[in-house]
């Protein structure tokens, strides 16, 4: 590609994308999973998880690929629901359970299987470009 | 005899090269479309060509390399793409300070695709034609 900045092409820029669109799509399935997971490996309910996504700058350039800066943990509280025969239920009856929002968590899969597909797209497309490119002058 | 050849070919090449240029850029809109606080930029095709036509194209930067603390820092100038880069107006603001509108940026991606083969197209008939004049 013709200019410095050598990591910023368009492959390494959707596919960027596209492997931080899957890991979103993981953390969701993580999520929906473990809507009613009232027990974790720590023995506290599970928590919700978002990744958070950011620009991969390139040296100088603030334009480049798509890179998660981390996972992080819901911090709104859990919701407790009334279940005094639950083996985790606290003294007054009520199990703490964990704070994902199916809702969201659906909408944050279609949003994200979208984007996914728009990446796919754009490779396509410069694939085809490039292809093209190669048969100049034939 | 050369040089003729090349100033032959020479619009339609700082054409193909802007062009992928901007595909580049719009493809990293499209992939920055859930980043939060992300500005969706691209530059003025018809202002670039005529620069590039018209001056050349800008010496690329060269960085020093620095490998001891004593060294003099010389950082290179922003390359041509970057500081040439405008930021998008969006039409409708989002909560995340994300300006990128997928739509927009998928008929820009389009249309840019569209005419990059249309150039390859006239490039390949230029081509030919100056093939055809040689023999």
């Amino acid at each position: 590609m013709p200019h410095p900045g050598a990591s910023m092409n368009i492959f390494s820029v959707a596919g960027s994308a596209m492997a931080a669109q899957s890991q979103r799509m993981n953390v969701t399935a993580s999520n929906l999973a473990n809507a009613e997971s009232v027990a974790g490996p720590d023995g506290k309910p599970y928590r919700a998880k978002q990744v958070v996504f950011e620009v991969d700058a390139s040296g100088q350039q603030d334009i480049g690929g798509v890179k998660v800066a981390g996972v992080i943990e819901d911090p709104s509280p859990l919701k407790m629901v009334f279940d005094p025969k639950n083996p985790h239920a606290d003294a007054k009856g009520y199990v703490a359970m964990p704070n994902v929002n199916v809702v969201e968590e659906m909408t944050n899969m279609i949003s994200a299987s979208r984007s996914y597909q728009a990446n796919v797209e754009v490779l396509n497309t410069a694939k085809t470009l490039m292809v093209k490119t190669l048969s100049i002058g034939q | 005899m050369i040089d003729k050849l090349d100033a032959a070919l020479r619009f339609n090449r700082e054409a193909l090269n802007l062009r992928a240029q901007r595909q580049e850029v719009l493809a990293a809109n499209i992939a920055h479309a859930d980043t939060p606080n992300y500005k969706a930029r691209d530059f003025d095709f018809a202002g670039r060509l005529t620069q590039a036509i018209e001056q050349g194209r800008a010496p690329q930067p060269v960085q020093m390399a620095a490998t001891s603390a004593r060294h003099i820092q010389a950082d290179a100038p922003p390359s041509m793409l970057e500081r040439d880069l405008l930021y998008r107006v969006p039409n409708q603001s989002s909560i995340d300070g994300n300006t990128v509108e997928m739509d927009a940026e998928r008929i820009n991606f389009a249309d840019n695709a569209l005419r990059y083969e249309a150039n390859l197209t006239v490039v390949s008939a230029k081509i030919k034609s100056l093939l055809s004049a040689a023999q």
